[in-house]
């Protein structure tokens, strides 16, 4: 672990017209926590995660990753750093099949990159380690079925392996457990502490027992303001939390 | 992987090989080597073209401009053969065409493949416009109206080839197309040719496991503009002319619709579909001055009932093949065979007597179709035509219907065999 946060915003701001939908975030991430952001729709949370991802260029303030300046570069270049997300529509390949969706994942940060000169079907490590993904993802019975037939829930599995294939060790994830049923989310629950161990996650999330179940740290955002973070206790007796938030009548 | 999986490539390439090398001696009339060699060209050219339609999602509207510049290159370069200036064999020509395909690639995708989708097709179809524009500005290159010529039977010779022979030109053309074909297959195979599709199914995905998206398309169009100076080179040996409609939108719109019939999803349906349009342009236009007419309707009939062209009906039969329920569907295929070809005679009845009648150099309304006389202008022949169609079209939705029930009854089987 160390002492630079993973990811720190510093003053963010985001205007769609006149519109300010990020309003001056400041927030840091450490390195090796799960920090989940919450907050009520149109607060700003996918929002904030394009910006961190690169999907959106902030109208100003500072965007890093472990100490490095990353504000307004191309995501492509971000997820070279090491950082990765999941999107909050199942974003797969979905004409091609579960294995070579994985596969898909690895060319680069194996170094394959962009070579036309080497036959996939001889790169050994790919299809190794990709085979091994879909061990711990639990999707080996599905490897040569094509992406776009899977059910929902397993969907959302491979949309959590293709964020991890690469090894990135910055993991965002947007609402990975929505839609789903309670059985469901709980086994997500569970391949998501899996596959980020060691590693930095962030996450949205709008299921409360899961934010509480799997986050280290949380942060509330309102009207594009951070206004709290701290342990999942401390936010759940936070006054300003409640009142701004959870709805709570406070006693 | 079995034996038989590893092998089958190599049994295939073999057997086309053998294939190429005997058909010349099978179909020996110039009418046929002719056909052949027209069949290359287009084969080449289409599966260049697929590499950007259907496995990188880029739709163009202008790939003429790569194949006609490649093959106006490959003449100049062939006049300069025929001077003495270049010691180059004709059949390697194409490799100097490919190289003007794929320079004219980098210089135009720098700047079209920054975007996808619609702004990538308007912006292909802008570049078209503006090289059809340039012929008749840069008339030193395109040769004017005439356009630029030469002489194949020059140069140093290769493998006893002398390019007098058609049979000649055919082997090179084979080879060219071999070679190409697969060296466009082993793409689809590599880190960049899989990227590709990842790109055409998910961009915003791609950046996300390390890719520029616009990189992968931007190889993928340098590479395919390659494919298709290769595939204008071929076009420039075998005719010995091309004119500036080689860069035109026609034959953009032509290798659009030769991807499309075939299917774009499979490696080989583009090569099905320069086949299919191919033969049937020489054929129709052998028999009816109507046969852009008649292609033009065929292409809109694949578009609408068969969107993922013919190797997409032949890949759905794939499964019924195997489960061996294949006699359960002919029955109703035989009918709507026989029904679509009323449809089909009163179809061509009307177009032909139209035809004939708008024809301002027409003499007489008399005329021949299928070897029967008759005087188009009779409301015999309108009634027999318009007839004709009306109960072709009536019958064939009745027989689709069955098809239909065939294919439930199919599908039911095949789905209770997976049960069991």
């Amino acid at each position: 672990m160390s002492a630079t946060p993973a990811i720190s915003l510093q003053d963010v701001e985001k205007s769609f017209g006149s519109t300010r939908i990020i309003q001056g975030a400041t927030l840091d991430v450490l390195d090796g926590e799960r920090h989940a952001i919450i907050g009520p729709n149109g607060a700003g949370k996918s929002t904030l995660f394009h910006l961190i991802s690169g999907h959106l260029v902030p109208t100003s303030g500072r965007i890093e990753l472990r100490g490095r300046d990353i504000t307004g570069m191309a995501p492509y270049r971000i997820n070279r750093l090491g950082l990765s997300r999941s999107f909050q529509i199942t974003t797969l390949f979905h004409r091609m099949s579960v294995v070579e969706n994985i596969r898909c994942a690895l060319y680069y940060p194996l170094g394959y990159r962009y070579s036309f000169w080497r036959l996939c079907p001889r790169l050994k490590d790919v299809h190794e380690r990709a085979d091994e993904i879909l061990e711990r993802l639990g999707l080996t019975g599905r490897r040569d079925v094509m992406a776009g037939m899977l059910s929902y829930a397993e969907q959302r599995a491979l949309e959590i392996g293709l964020t991890v294939a690469g090894g990135a060790d910055v993991i965002l994830l947007d609402e990975p457990t929505a839609g789903m049923s309670r059985s469901e989310t709980a086994r997500a629950v569970d391949l998501i502490r899996a596959l980020t161990e060691n590693k930095t996650l962030v996450m949205v999330e709008h299921d409360m027992s899961v934010v509480f179940e799997l986050a280290d740290r949380v942060s509330v955002l309102l009207y594009g303001e951070v206004i709290a973070t701290g342990t999942p206790n401390e936010i759940k007796s936070s006054r300003q939390v409640q009142e701004a938030y959870l709805g709570v009548e406070v006693a | 992987m079995t034996l038989g999986s590893r092998f089958a490539p190599l049994a295939l390439v073999l057997g086309t090989v053998v294939l190429l090398a005997l058909l010349p001696h099978m179909f020996d009339s110039r009418y046929a080597l002719t056909l052949l060699n027209q069949l290359g060209i287009g084969i080449v050219f289409a599966l260049s073209y697929n590499m950007l339609l259907g496995q990188s999602g880029l739709l163009s509207f202008g790939h003429a401009v790569y194949f006609g510049l490649g093959g106006f290159t490959a003449l100049h370069a062939l006049n300069a053969i025929t001077d003495g200036d270049l010691p180059l064999p004709v059949p390697l020509l194409p490799i100097v065409g490919g190289l003007m395909g794929l320079a004219v690639g980098i210089i135009l995708g720098w700047v079209s493949t920054r975007r996808s989708g619609t702004i990538f097709a308007m912006i292909s179809l802008g570049f078209a416009e503006l090289v059809a524009a340039c012929s008749n500005i840069i008339r030193g290159y395109f040769g004017g109206e005439e356009g630029i010529s030469g002489d194949r039977m020059s140069g140093p010779v290769l493998f006893d080839l002398t390019m007098g022979p058609q049979r000649d030109v055919y082997y090179v053309i084979a080879a060219w197309m071999l070679v190409s074909a697969l060296l466009m297959y082993l793409i689809t195979q590599t880190p960049l040719g899989r990227m590709a599709n990842a790109v055409r199914d998910n961009p915003q995905r791609v950046a996300f496991v390390g890719y520029n998206p616009q990189t992968v398309r931007f190889l993928m169009f340098a590479l395919s503009g390659f494919f298709a100076g290769i595939a204008g080179s071929l076009f420039a040996i075998n005719f010995e002319i091309i004119t500036a409609q080689a860069v035109g939108i026609e034959y953009s719109a032509s290798v659009l619709m030769m991807a499309y019939i075939g299917g774009t999803g499979y490696f080989l349906g583009p090569v099905l579909g320069a086949i299919i349009y191919t033969a049937l342009s020489i054929v129709l236009s052998a028999y009816t001055e109507a046969w852009m007419f008649y292609l033009g309707v065929f292409f809109i009939i694949v578009v609408v009932y068969a969107p993922n062209g013919v190797s997409g009906i032949l890949a759905v039969h794939e499964p019924v093949l195997r489960a061996r329920l294949m006699h359960r569907l002919l029955p109703a295929y035989a009918l709507a065979f026989v029904t679509g070809a009323i449809l089909l005679i009163g179809a061509v009845v009307v177009i032909e007597s139209s035809y004939h009648l708008s024809q301002p150099g027409a003499l007489t309304t008399t005329m021949s179709l299928g070897g029967i006389e008759y005087d188009a202008d009779a409301w015999r022949a309108w009634a027999f035509g318009l007839g004709a169609l009306a109960v072709g079209a009536f019958l064939l939705r009745e027989t689709i219907r069955s098809v239909g029930g065939a294919w439930a009854d199919v599908r039911t089987r095949m789905g209770g065999e997976a049960a069991a």
